[in-house]
């Protein structure tokens, strides 16, 4: 394992970092919150823990799959660790365990609060959670590569680790233009859903808040009740939860539209599934909670904006969802587990790789009747490789064992079964709010330290898509051979 | 540059690793996903899975965007088609894996149609390349440039040689060679020579010519003391017998060793000069029996590298002078070089090499109507190819009547598939390539290598 390059890289994520929080630094000397020393004090510690690493000269930059796992689990880890100091030092938490939840929470596009309230934050630090979500969404590693040329061309290993989704490849040949050109998209959308939240009517900080929120499929909001403090705006409630299901699509397909490659847009299974999902589940929950709201119309859009704000894994709420009938919070539940695009900021177990199991399953089925059979497997019109396929399955074994594992635990905190089973599941498919107690009005906040932590390891779990975090935490990973 | 790379094979590999490295865009297509995987683990490339002899999925790799596509499937049907498909469908340049001596011989008569800037057959590389280290020995310095056909060799004048202060014009009538002297360095100094230029102690000359008349011009003057006369093949392949016509055109004894009876048959049917043996050539007994000892050099081209690294183990135990082994991994070369076997020739890595060269000379040559422009002598001069189009203001004109800037050379004319180092007297035609070599820098095109005054 090449273990100079992992920390080198990890400590250039660290700096990146110090280089990021100037942003909310600039927030708090605008707003005169009270917060420039708290973001100094962070700025600070952070360039004296990424000196530590300063001395390492590294000679080879090769690295292979477990080296580019391995560097990613340790950044991820490292910069949730230091972006919990703006917290910590604002000294508006009750604890460091708190901060540090809220921190992973943030960078894993999670949005899951420990606070039940935000509205006394200062506007600074408000910033901090949704700029988080941001740089999170799309990947530190990401931001890094779209500046500098890391790994001699091996930096793939560095991206599949990092980008969500089963197949995770390159829309030009080189990875620095790849990186470049997946976050000029991302900020592009941003920039015009701040525009559009403007017109509509929103606050510019607010509006700037919330799309880096929406746009990381984060969460936070800077708000108690999250959308639903602005009221019925139908305008406002439409655009985020366009925009909501825009971020929870596969990036490559905004590429193919920029240099108009229709064809690969219109060949995507994964998109079409999704979009049908979502029409499906929003009739669904419109029908199901159409007493709720003065008329259909008004269903139609809360429906519709809690469908993309649950499948995408951002987990905003115009209503409290937790009131609906059984039937709709049953719908947002199965949501929850189904998640967004590969490719995309969302969290959950992916679209794509459901096609994949649905098929491979149709196959295995099949393969009772004709044991001779031979099929190949494909996915937006190419075959599926085998180690995919491996793969996916391996993903999907592994995120039930994870969800068996963190329900056993966190039941020992005593609440009810909905809001165990939720907790865990929102956590893992990086969603945020779940039912019961942590539903969209509630919070964190009641958990014991340890099963904050546990939350956040399977927050960090959840956004690396379980393999780098669990190959970091298994012996065997380390055993010289 | 835009480059799309078809087939990833070995020799797709060593190419796309080193094109990685000069910062180009690269796709590269094959239609087996176990073999782009290699590559888009350890290089900064993008692959695509799909069969290039499909427009759709040469679409989807850019091709219309592509400035240059590099066909190296191992059919050399698929390349050709894929080169065919990639011209029609707008890439510029289209360089392909051609491995059939018939289909080459007869490419240049439909080149333009096919658009096909250059071909590369890998055994005959390797086997260009061989016989370049038999034919010269080692302190000589050899350049190529114009896609590998014309070669420079340079060579020091010294002390008591024949040739100083001697006139270049009368170095023809003196020793009856046709040779072309391209530049002369002395000291720091290029000097790119006129017929009276003569030459003086310590210059260090360039020339070019046919590797015949190169040899023998050599051996006149005296800097060839020891010149390798006869040769020892083991294997008689593709490699082989391209090594033998070599070899043997340029005056060399050559014995081939073959296990395959149905081979040696036909081998000495088609070289009827070498002298072909039935054989285990990894067997000791027949080595000495048929003399190891005594020959010049050892070439080993079995298709097993392990015998070959044996057999020019036992030929440099057994002090031949020069001892070349094929090689198809590149893996292990450190550790043969320090038991002695210093001249390793992988025909992968001397086409990947060909066709890099290509590449930058192309590059270098970007945006103007040079089709390809090399540096050599030490950088300091350009070898420039032109193709003479209709528009060139001396069609027609003998050589020696064109008035040529100072420090300009029309080195080579290739017409079809003939290399013709000029004299005054002869003539450019339409649809001729010539190669100019100058130490000036910056001509666009053909007629910029004329003197002003003419106009």
């Amino acid at each position: 394992m090449n273990y100079k390059m992992i920390f080198w890289v990890a400590s250039r994520a660290l700096r990146l970092e110090a280089v990021l929080l100037l942003v909310p630094l600039v927030i708090a000397l605008a707003y005169q919150d009270g917060m420039t020393a708290a973001f100094l004090e962070s700025i600070a510690v952070l360039l004296i823990g990424s000196s530590l690493f300063s001395w390492i000269k590294v000679k080879d930059q090769t690295i292979y799959a477990k080296d580019g796992f391995m560097t990613v689990a340790l950044a991820w880890i490292l910069i949730s660790f230091f972006g919990a100091l703006p917290f910590w030092f604002s000294g508006t938490f009750p604890s460091f365990i708190d901060c540090l939840f809220e921190a992973v929470s943030g960078f894993t596009t999670t949005g899951a609060s420990i606070l039940p309230t935000v509205e006394q934050l200062p506007p600074s630090i408000l910033f901090w959670r949704c700029f988080i979500h941001w740089i999170g969404g799309m990947g530190v590693l990401v931001f890094m590569l779209s500046m500098v040329s890391l790994a001699e061309g091996r930096s793939i290993h560095l991206i599949r680790a990092e980008m969500t989704g089963p197949d995770v490849g390159k829309i030009v040949p080189k990875m620095k233009n790849t990186a470049k050109i997946l976050y000029a998209i991302y900020l592009g959308m941003t920039v015009v859903e701040i525009s559009l939240l403007v017109v509509g009517g929103m606050p510019l900080f607010d509006s700037v808040v919330h799309a880096m929120s929406t746009a990381g499929t984060g969460g936070f909001s800077m708000k108690n009740l999250s959308i639903g403090s602005y009221g019925d705006n139908y305008y406002l409630i439409t655009v985020i939860g366009i925009f909501m299901m825009l971020f929870a699509m596969n990036f490559n397909l905004y590429y193919f539209l920029l240099v108009g490659q229709w064809k690969q847009i219109w060949k995507n299974e994964e998109l079409r599934w999704f979009l049908l999902i979502i029409g499906f589940a929003t009739v669904c929950i419109t029908v199901d909670v159409a007493g709720l709201f003065p008329g259909w119309q008004e269903a139609l859009a809360h429906s519709y904006f809690q469908v993309c704000s649950i499948i995408s894994s951002t987990g905003f709420s115009t209503t409290d969802y937790n009131q609906w009938p059984t039937f709709a919070k049953t719908v947002l539940f199965l949501l929850m587990i189904i998640g967004a695009c590969g490719g995309s900021t969302g969290g959950g177990i992916k679209v794509s790789r459901f096609i994949i199991l649905m098929k491979k399953t149709a196959v295995e089925i099949m393969r009772l009747i004709h044991p001779r059979v031979v099929n190949v497997i494909k996915l937006n019109g190419k075959p599926v490789e085998r180690e995919t396929i491996h793969g996916v399955n391996t993903f999907f074994t592994c995120y039930m064992l994870l969800i068996f594992v963190g329900v056993f635990f966190i039941s020992l905190n005593g609440f009810d079964f909905e809001t165990n089973l939720s907790a865990v599941i929102a956590c893992l498919g990086n969603v945020g709010p779940g039912f019961g107690v942590v539903g969209p009005m509630g919070s964190f906040a009641e958990f014991s330290g340890a099963s904050k932590l546990l939350l956040s390891f399977y927050m960090l779990l959840g956004r690396l898509e379980i393999f780098p975090i669990l190959l970091l935490v298994l012996p065997m990973f380390y055993r010289k051979k | 540059m835009n480059i799309v790379i078809i087939g990833g094979g070995k020799l797709g590999y060593t190419l796309t690793q080193q094109l990685a490295q000069e910062d180009h865009n690269i796709v590269v297509i094959d239609n087996k996903p176990e073999a782009l995987a290699k590559f888009t683990n350890a290089l900064d490339i993008i692959s695509l899975q799909g069969n290039a002899v499909s427009v759709d999925v040469l679409r989807e790799a850019g091709i219309a965007t592509a400035d240059l596509v590099i066909a190296v499937t191992s059919g050399d049907e698929t390349n050709i088609i894929c080169c065919l498909l990639a011209r029609k469908l707008g890439a510029q340049y289209t360089v392909a894996r051609i491995r059939n001596p018939e289909y080459s011989n007869s490419l240049y008569f439909i080149k333009d149609d096919l658009g096909l800037s250059l071909s590369v057959n890998p055994e005959l590389e390797a086997a260009t390349a061989m016989s370049r280290l038999i034919r010269f020995p080692s302190a000589m310095k050899i350049d190529f440039f114009a896609k590998g056909r014309v070669e420079i060799v340079e060579f020091k004048v010294n002390k008591d040689s024949r040739l100083i202060d001697m006139p270049l014009y009368e170095l023809p009538k003196i020793y009856g060679v046709k040779l072309l002297v391209c530049a002369v360095q002395r000291g720091n100094e290029v000097f790119i020579p006129g017929g009276d230029f003569t030459l003086a102690e310590g210059d260090k000359v360039s020339i070019t010519g046919s590797p015949q008349e190169i040899a023998s011009f050599f051996q006149q003057i005296g800097i060839l003391k020891k010149t390798i006369k006869t040769a020892m093949l083991i294997g008689g392949g593709k490699i082989g017998y391209y090594l033998a016509k070599l070899l043997l055109g340029s005056g060399i004894k050559v014995k081939i060793i073959e296990m395959d009876r149905e081979r040696c048959l036909s081998l000495s049917e088609s070289l009827p000069k070498a002298i072909i043996i039935h054989g285990d050539g990894s067997d000791q007994d027949i080595l000495m029996e048929e003399g190891i000892d005594e020959v010049d050099a050892f070439v080993a081209l079995t298709n097993f590298d392990e015998e070959n690294v044996i057999m020019s183990m036992f030929a440099v135990s057994r002090q031949v002078d020069k001892v070349i082994t094929k090689v198809n991994r590149q893996s292990f070369n450190d550790v043969l070089e320090n038991i002695g076997l210093d001249s390793m020739i992988s025909p992968r890595l001397v086409s990947a090499n060909k066709i890099v060269r290509y590449v930058r000379a192309l590059q270098n040559s970007w945006g103007s109507s040079v089709e390809a422009m090399t540096k050599i002598v030490n950088q300091q001069v350009e070898a420039l190819e032109f193709r003479i189009r209709e528009d060139c203001a001396f069609l027609g004109v003998p050589l020696k009547d064109i008035p040529l800037k100072p420090h300009v050379l029309i080195a080579r004319i290739l017409r079809g598939s003939q290399l013709i180092i000029p004299n005054g007297n002869d003539i450019l035609c339409q649809g001729d390539n010539v190669i100019v070599i100058t130490k000036e820098s910056g001509f666009l095109e053909i007629n910029d290598i004329l003197n002003e005054s003419y106009f």
